[in-house]
Protein backbone atom coordinates (compact mmCIF):
# COMPACT_ATOMS: atom_id res chain seq x y z
CA UNK A 1 0.00 0.00 0.00
CA UNK A 2 1.15 3.69 -1.02
CA UNK A 3 2.28 5.84 1.83
CA UNK A 4 -1.18 8.15 0.35
CA UNK A 5 -3.35 5.65 0.49
CA UNK A 6 -2.16 4.79 4.24
CA UNK A 7 -2.47 8.29 5.31
CA UNK A 8 -5.42 9.10 3.70
CA UNK A 9 -7.24 5.55 5.32
CA UNK A 10 -5.72 6.74 8.19
CA UNK A 11 -7.08 10.25 8.37
CA UNK A 12 -10.44 9.28 6.90
CA UNK A 13 -10.96 6.74 9.47
CA UNK A 14 -10.05 9.49 12.25
CA UNK A 15 -12.63 12.25 10.83
CA UNK A 16 -15.41 9.61 11.19
CA UNK A 17 -14.15 8.10 14.62
CA UNK A 18 -14.75 11.48 15.80
CA UNK A 19 -17.70 12.50 14.52
CA UNK A 20 -15.95 15.46 13.12
CA UNK A 21 -17.74 14.60 9.48
CA UNK A 22 -20.71 12.54 8.54
CA UNK A 23 -19.14 11.00 5.64
CA UNK A 24 -16.01 11.37 3.44
CA UNK A 25 -15.92 10.90 -0.30
CA UNK A 26 -12.92 10.14 -1.88
CA UNK A 27 -12.01 6.94 -4.09
CA UNK A 28 -12.68 2.87 -3.96
CA UNK A 29 -10.99 0.54 -6.33
CA UNK A 30 -12.97 0.05 -9.61
CA UNK A 31 -13.56 -3.56 -11.00
CA UNK A 32 -10.87 -3.57 -13.40
CA UNK A 33 -6.95 -2.16 -13.37
CA UNK A 34 -6.61 1.17 -14.35
CA UNK A 35 -10.26 2.13 -12.61
CA UNK A 36 -11.24 3.61 -9.77
CA UNK A 37 -14.54 4.74 -8.72
CA UNK A 38 -15.52 7.16 -6.59
CA UNK A 39 -16.36 6.01 -2.85
CA UNK A 40 -18.08 7.38 0.14
CA UNK A 41 -17.62 5.96 3.68
CA UNK A 42 -19.60 6.90 6.67
CA UNK A 43 -17.91 4.31 8.98
CA UNK A 44 -14.30 4.51 10.23
CA UNK A 45 -14.60 0.47 8.61
CA UNK A 46 -15.57 1.99 4.93
CA UNK A 47 -12.71 4.56 5.21
CA UNK A 48 -10.14 1.20 4.96
CA UNK A 49 -11.91 0.64 1.19
CA UNK A 50 -9.60 4.04 -0.11
CA UNK A 51 -7.44 3.97 -2.02
CA UNK A 52 -5.10 6.69 -3.66
CA UNK A 53 -3.12 6.23 -7.31
CA UNK A 54 -2.28 7.98 -10.57
CA UNK A 55 -5.70 6.88 -12.03
CA UNK A 56 -7.67 9.11 -9.48
CA UNK A 57 -8.69 11.53 -11.98
CA UNK A 58 -12.01 12.10 -11.17
CA UNK A 59 -13.06 15.88 -9.62
CA UNK A 60 -14.88 15.02 -6.78
CA UNK A 61 -16.16 18.15 -6.14
CA UNK A 62 -18.83 17.09 -8.53
CA UNK A 63 -20.50 15.58 -5.48
CA UNK A 64 -20.89 18.27 -2.97
CA UNK A 65 -23.17 20.38 -4.91
CA UNK A 66 -26.11 21.67 -2.32
CA UNK A 67 -25.17 18.72 0.34
CA UNK A 68 -26.24 19.25 4.04
CA UNK A 69 -24.11 17.04 5.70
CA UNK A 70 -20.70 17.46 7.26
CA UNK A 71 -18.46 16.31 4.48
CA UNK A 72 -14.54 15.20 4.45
CA UNK A 73 -13.34 15.29 0.77
CA UNK A 74 -10.10 14.37 -0.86
CA UNK A 75 -8.58 16.56 -2.91
CA UNK A 76 -5.66 17.10 -5.76
CA UNK A 77 -4.72 20.64 -6.23
CA UNK A 78 -7.30 21.30 -9.59
CA UNK A 79 -10.02 19.80 -7.02
CA UNK A 80 -9.25 21.75 -4.05
CA UNK A 81 -9.62 24.79 -6.82
CA UNK A 82 -12.90 23.31 -7.87
CA UNK A 83 -14.24 23.17 -4.00
CA UNK A 84 -12.59 26.84 -3.67
CA UNK A 85 -15.59 27.54 -6.99
CA UNK A 86 -18.22 25.75 -5.13
CA UNK A 87 -18.06 27.80 -2.08
CA UNK A 88 -17.90 30.89 -4.09
CA UNK A 89 -20.65 29.88 -5.72
CA UNK A 90 -22.73 29.10 -2.52
CA UNK A 91 -23.55 25.24 -3.63
CA UNK A 92 -21.37 24.21 -0.29
CA UNK A 93 -20.13 26.16 2.67
CA UNK A 94 -16.46 26.11 3.98
CA UNK A 95 -17.47 25.09 7.27
CA UNK A 96 -19.29 22.13 6.57
CA UNK A 97 -15.88 20.71 4.69
CA UNK A 98 -13.39 18.45 6.02
CA UNK A 99 -10.48 19.01 2.88
CA UNK A 100 -7.85 16.33 2.87
CA UNK A 101 -5.73 17.90 0.55
CA UNK A 102 -3.26 15.41 -1.94
CA UNK A 103 0.05 17.03 -2.88
CA UNK A 104 -0.27 15.77 -6.64
CA UNK A 105 2.50 14.71 -9.22
CA UNK A 106 -0.04 13.74 -11.89
CA UNK A 107 -2.75 11.80 -12.56
CA UNK A 108 -2.02 9.33 -15.91
CA UNK A 109 -3.50 9.19 -19.54
CA UNK A 110 -5.59 5.87 -19.62
CA UNK A 111 -6.21 6.17 -23.01
CA UNK A 112 -2.21 6.76 -23.90
CA UNK A 113 -1.19 3.50 -21.72
CA UNK A 114 -3.72 1.39 -23.45
CA UNK A 115 -2.64 1.84 -26.57
CA UNK A 116 0.18 0.33 -25.77
CA UNK A 117 -1.12 -2.85 -25.57
CA UNK A 118 -3.11 -5.36 -28.13
CA UNK A 119 -5.07 -6.95 -25.33
CA UNK A 120 -6.58 -6.10 -21.97
CA UNK A 121 -4.67 -4.44 -19.10
CA UNK A 122 -4.67 -7.32 -16.12
CA UNK A 123 -2.52 -5.60 -13.95
CA UNK A 124 -1.15 -1.79 -12.92
CA UNK A 125 1.42 -0.81 -9.96
CA UNK A 126 2.78 2.79 -9.47
CA UNK A 127 5.80 3.12 -7.45
CA UNK A 128 6.68 6.45 -7.58
CA UNK A 129 7.27 7.45 -11.20
CA UNK A 130 7.77 4.16 -12.37
CA UNK A 131 4.65 2.19 -13.31
CA UNK A 132 4.66 -1.48 -14.30
CA UNK A 133 1.76 -3.08 -16.53
CA UNK A 134 0.84 -5.96 -17.45
CA UNK A 135 -1.51 -8.04 -19.82
CA UNK A 136 -1.74 -11.32 -20.67
CA UNK A 137 0.79 -11.01 -23.31
CA UNK A 138 3.47 -8.63 -21.90
CA UNK A 139 4.74 -6.65 -18.97
CA UNK A 140 5.69 -2.87 -19.57
CA UNK A 141 7.77 -0.60 -17.31
CA UNK A 142 6.80 2.98 -18.00
CA UNK A 143 7.88 6.55 -16.92
CA UNK A 144 5.01 8.15 -15.30
CA UNK A 145 6.06 11.24 -16.51
CA UNK A 146 5.88 10.66 -20.21
CA UNK A 147 2.12 9.12 -19.42
CA UNK A 148 0.51 12.08 -18.06
CA UNK A 149 -2.58 13.60 -18.73
CA UNK A 150 -2.38 16.34 -20.96
CA UNK A 151 -4.27 19.12 -18.08
CA UNK A 152 -1.38 17.22 -15.64
CA UNK A 153 1.66 17.95 -17.90
CA UNK A 154 0.79 22.24 -17.62
CA UNK A 155 -0.53 21.90 -14.54
CA UNK A 156 0.74 24.62 -11.99
CA UNK A 157 -1.26 24.19 -8.79
CA UNK A 158 -0.32 20.52 -7.85
CA UNK A 159 -0.91 21.18 -4.40
CA UNK A 160 -4.11 21.61 -3.32
CA UNK A 161 -4.89 25.26 -2.10
CA UNK A 162 -7.57 25.09 0.94
CA UNK A 163 -7.17 21.98 2.84
CA UNK A 164 -7.54 21.26 6.35
CA UNK A 165 -5.55 18.20 6.44
CA UNK A 166 -2.70 17.13 3.91
CA UNK A 167 -1.71 13.71 3.28
CA UNK A 168 2.02 14.32 2.70
CA UNK A 169 4.56 17.23 2.21
CA UNK A 170 3.68 19.74 -0.54
CA UNK A 171 5.49 18.71 -4.36
CA UNK A 172 7.46 21.11 -6.36
CA UNK A 173 4.92 22.75 -8.60
CA UNK A 174 6.04 22.67 -12.15
CA UNK A 175 7.52 25.96 -13.99
CA UNK A 176 6.67 25.68 -17.69
CA UNK A 177 7.60 28.00 -20.03
CA UNK A 178 4.51 28.01 -21.86
CA UNK A 179 1.69 26.19 -20.70
CA UNK A 180 -0.51 27.63 -23.32
CA UNK A 181 1.56 25.92 -26.25
CA UNK A 182 -1.75 23.67 -26.97
CA UNK A 183 -4.03 26.99 -27.51
CA UNK A 184 -1.94 29.08 -29.50
CA UNK A 185 -1.46 26.23 -31.66
CA UNK A 186 -4.92 25.80 -32.79
CA UNK A 187 -5.30 30.47 -32.76
CA UNK A 188 -2.57 29.74 -35.44
CA UNK A 189 -4.56 28.22 -37.64
CA UNK A 190 -7.12 30.30 -40.63
CA UNK A 191 -10.98 30.65 -39.75
CA UNK A 192 -11.42 27.24 -42.03
CA UNK A 193 -8.46 25.40 -40.45
CA UNK A 194 -10.03 26.15 -36.93
CA UNK A 195 -13.37 25.16 -38.40
CA UNK A 196 -12.17 21.68 -39.29
CA UNK A 197 -10.06 21.20 -36.73
CA UNK A 198 -12.78 21.54 -34.14
CA UNK A 199 -15.15 19.26 -36.54
CA UNK A 200 -12.87 16.87 -36.60
CA UNK A 201 -12.28 16.73 -32.59
CA UNK A 202 -16.18 16.39 -32.50
CA UNK A 203 -16.91 13.50 -35.39
CA UNK A 204 -17.00 10.82 -32.98
CA UNK A 205 -19.37 12.15 -30.33
CA UNK A 206 -22.18 10.71 -29.45
CA UNK A 207 -23.55 13.14 -27.15
CA UNK A 208 -23.89 10.74 -23.92
CA UNK A 209 -22.79 14.05 -21.92
CA UNK A 210 -20.40 12.35 -19.56
CA UNK A 211 -18.20 15.37 -20.43
CA UNK A 212 -20.93 17.42 -18.86
CA UNK A 213 -21.97 14.98 -15.63
CA UNK A 214 -18.24 14.52 -15.04
CA UNK A 215 -17.66 18.46 -14.45
CA UNK A 216 -18.14 20.24 -11.38
CA UNK A 217 -19.22 23.28 -12.96
CA UNK A 218 -22.21 21.92 -14.40
CA UNK A 219 -24.84 21.96 -11.95
CA UNK A 220 -27.69 23.19 -13.23
CA UNK A 221 -30.97 21.82 -11.81
CA UNK A 222 -31.88 21.40 -15.62
CA UNK A 223 -28.98 21.51 -18.01
CA UNK A 224 -29.56 23.74 -21.64
CA UNK A 225 -28.94 21.10 -23.72
CA UNK A 226 -32.13 19.14 -21.73
CA UNK A 227 -34.29 22.00 -21.63
CA UNK A 228 -37.42 20.99 -23.73
CA UNK A 229 -39.27 24.18 -24.24
CA UNK A 230 -38.06 26.41 -25.29
CA UNK A 231 -35.51 23.66 -26.99
CA UNK A 232 -32.03 25.83 -26.95
CA UNK A 233 -30.40 22.85 -29.02
CA UNK A 234 -31.55 19.75 -31.19
CA UNK A 235 -31.10 16.51 -29.36
CA UNK A 236 -29.93 14.57 -32.54
CA UNK A 237 -26.46 13.90 -33.55
CA UNK A 238 -26.04 17.09 -36.32
CA UNK A 239 -23.05 18.67 -36.41
CA UNK A 240 -24.49 22.07 -36.10
CA UNK A 241 -25.93 20.46 -32.69
CA UNK A 242 -23.37 18.63 -31.13
CA UNK A 243 -20.43 21.74 -31.86
CA UNK A 244 -23.28 24.25 -30.12
CA UNK A 245 -23.63 22.56 -27.37
CA UNK A 246 -19.67 21.64 -26.89
CA UNK A 247 -19.41 25.72 -27.61
CA UNK A 248 -22.02 26.85 -25.14
CA UNK A 249 -20.89 24.14 -22.47
CA UNK A 250 -17.20 25.53 -22.41
CA UNK A 251 -18.36 29.14 -22.45
CA UNK A 252 -20.54 28.06 -19.08
CA UNK A 253 -17.22 26.98 -17.60
CA UNK A 254 -15.51 30.56 -18.56
CA UNK A 255 -13.47 32.11 -15.51
CA UNK A 256 -14.44 28.97 -14.03
CA UNK A 257 -12.76 25.65 -15.65
CA UNK A 258 -9.75 24.56 -13.42
CA UNK A 259 -8.45 22.48 -15.89
CA UNK A 260 -9.09 19.30 -13.88
CA UNK A 261 -9.53 17.18 -16.50
CA UNK A 262 -12.39 15.77 -15.41
CA UNK A 263 -14.61 16.23 -18.75
CA UNK A 264 -12.27 13.88 -21.08
CA UNK A 265 -11.51 11.40 -18.51
CA UNK A 266 -14.99 10.84 -18.53
CA UNK A 267 -15.34 10.75 -21.93
CA UNK A 268 -15.91 7.18 -23.77
CA UNK A 269 -14.92 8.29 -27.02
CA UNK A 270 -11.66 9.57 -26.26
CA UNK A 271 -12.32 13.35 -27.43
CA UNK A 272 -10.36 16.08 -26.49
CA UNK A 273 -13.57 18.80 -24.93
CA UNK A 274 -10.78 20.67 -23.38
CA UNK A 275 -9.78 22.15 -26.38
CA UNK A 276 -12.60 24.73 -26.00
CA UNK A 277 -12.07 25.43 -22.11
CA UNK A 278 -8.00 25.43 -22.30
CA UNK A 279 -9.03 29.21 -25.16
CA UNK A 280 -11.19 30.29 -21.85
CA UNK A 281 -8.40 29.28 -19.07
CA UNK A 282 -6.08 31.13 -21.82
CA UNK A 283 -8.48 34.33 -21.73
CA UNK A 284 -9.22 34.59 -18.18
CA UNK A 285 -5.56 34.60 -17.72
CA UNK A 286 -4.34 37.10 -20.01
CA UNK A 287 -7.54 39.60 -20.06
CA UNK A 288 -8.32 39.27 -16.57
CA UNK A 289 -5.26 37.88 -14.54
CA UNK A 290 -7.61 35.36 -13.31
CA UNK A 291 -6.82 31.76 -12.54
CA UNK A 292 -10.26 30.18 -11.31
CA UNK A 293 -10.54 28.55 -7.61
CA UNK A 294 -7.27 30.11 -6.38
CA UNK A 295 -8.86 32.60 -3.18
CA UNK A 296 -12.23 32.43 -1.44
CA UNK A 297 -11.87 36.51 -1.35
CA UNK A 298 -12.25 37.69 -4.57
CA UNK A 299 -15.47 37.27 -6.96
CA UNK A 300 -14.78 36.13 -10.52
CA UNK A 301 -14.05 37.80 -13.39
CA UNK A 302 -17.46 37.25 -15.13
CA UNK A 303 -19.38 37.98 -12.32
CA UNK A 304 -17.91 41.39 -11.16
CA UNK A 305 -17.93 44.32 -13.29
CA UNK A 306 -14.56 46.64 -12.67
CA UNK A 307 -14.44 50.19 -14.61
CA UNK A 308 -10.59 48.84 -16.24
CA UNK A 309 -12.50 45.90 -17.16
CA UNK A 310 -11.00 45.80 -21.11
CA UNK A 311 -13.86 46.98 -23.77
CA UNK A 312 -12.25 47.30 -26.66
CA UNK A 313 -14.48 45.04 -28.79
CA UNK A 314 -17.75 46.88 -27.75
CA UNK A 315 -17.46 49.77 -31.20
CA UNK B 1 -17.57 34.49 -26.27
CA UNK B 2 -16.66 36.32 -29.46
CA UNK B 3 -12.93 34.89 -28.35
CA UNK B 4 -14.23 31.29 -28.28
CA UNK B 5 -16.13 32.09 -31.31
CA UNK B 6 -13.57 32.96 -33.30
CA UNK B 7 -11.11 29.99 -31.48
CA UNK B 8 -13.31 27.16 -33.03
CA UNK B 9 -13.75 28.94 -36.68
CA UNK B 10 -16.40 31.71 -36.95
CA UNK B 11 -14.44 34.74 -38.72
CA UNK B 12 -13.85 37.64 -36.30
CA UNK B 13 -16.00 39.74 -38.42
CA UNK B 14 -18.88 37.78 -38.58
CA UNK B 15 -20.02 39.07 -34.57
CA UNK B 16 -19.95 42.50 -33.33
CA UNK B 17 -20.59 44.25 -29.81
CA UNK B 18 -21.52 47.62 -29.85
CA UNK B 19 -23.51 49.86 -27.60
CA UNK B 20 -25.58 52.60 -28.59
CA UNK B 21 -28.11 54.50 -27.04
CA UNK B 22 -31.57 55.42 -28.69
CA UNK B 23 -30.34 58.92 -29.02
CA UNK B 24 -27.48 58.15 -31.30
CA UNK B 25 -28.70 57.51 -34.41
CA UNK B 26 -25.56 58.95 -36.27
CA UNK B 27 -23.41 55.70 -34.59
CA UNK B 28 -26.30 53.58 -35.30
CA UNK B 29 -26.46 54.38 -38.92
CA UNK B 30 -22.60 53.90 -38.96
CA UNK B 31 -21.88 51.10 -36.72
CA UNK B 32 -24.71 48.99 -39.04
CA UNK B 33 -22.92 50.30 -42.13
CA UNK B 34 -20.03 48.70 -41.14
CA UNK B 35 -21.22 45.43 -39.55
CA UNK B 36 -22.79 44.95 -43.01
CA UNK B 37 -19.79 45.88 -44.61
CA UNK B 38 -17.36 43.26 -42.76
CA UNK B 39 -20.39 40.55 -43.40
CA UNK B 40 -20.79 41.27 -47.02
CA UNK B 41 -16.75 41.12 -47.57
CA UNK B 42 -17.24 37.48 -46.18
CA UNK B 43 -19.77 36.20 -48.22
CA UNK B 44 -22.32 33.99 -47.09
CA UNK B 45 -21.89 32.13 -43.70
CA UNK B 46 -21.95 28.14 -43.98
CA UNK B 47 -20.76 27.40 -40.25
CA UNK B 48 -22.92 26.64 -37.44
CA UNK B 49 -25.81 26.34 -40.20
CA UNK B 50 -28.52 23.65 -39.41
CA UNK B 51 -30.38 22.37 -42.60
CA UNK B 52 -34.17 21.89 -42.05
CA UNK B 53 -35.39 18.44 -42.70
S1 LIG C 1 -18.38 12.67 -23.08
FE1 LIG C 1 -17.49 12.61 -25.14
S2 LIG C 1 -19.02 11.52 -26.43
FE2 LIG C 1 -20.03 12.11 -24.49
S3 LIG C 1 -21.02 14.10 -24.96
FE3 LIG C 1 -19.00 14.56 -24.09
S4 LIG C 1 -17.61 14.72 -25.85
FE4 LIG C 1 -19.49 13.71 -26.57
S1 LIG D 1 -14.72 21.91 -17.95
FE1 LIG D 1 -13.53 20.00 -17.69
S2 LIG D 1 -11.50 20.73 -17.00
FE2 LIG D 1 -12.93 22.44 -16.69
S3 LIG D 1 -13.64 22.26 -14.57
FE3 LIG D 1 -15.13 21.14 -15.87
S4 LIG D 1 -14.43 19.02 -15.86
FE4 LIG D 1 -12.71 20.29 -15.12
Amino acid sequence: MNTYTKKIRELASNLLKEGKVDLVIGFKEGTVPMATAPGIARTPEEADGFVWDANCSLNLTNYLTNKKEKIGIIAKGCDSRSIVNHIIENKISRDQLHIIGVPCTGMVDKNKIRGLFEDEITEFKEEGDVIRVKTGAKELTIDKQEYLRGNCRTCMHRNPVIHDDLVAEPVVEQKLADPFKDVKAIEAMDADEKWNHFENLLSGCIRCYACRNACPLCYCPTCFVDEANPQWVGKGQDPTDIRTFHFLRAYHCAGRCTDCGACEDACPMDIKVRDFTRKLVKDSFEIYGWEAGLTLDQRPPLDTFKPEDPDDFIK
Amino acid sequence: MGNLLEHMGIEKDRLHFSWISSAEATKFVDVVTKVSEAVNALGPNHKLVKNAG
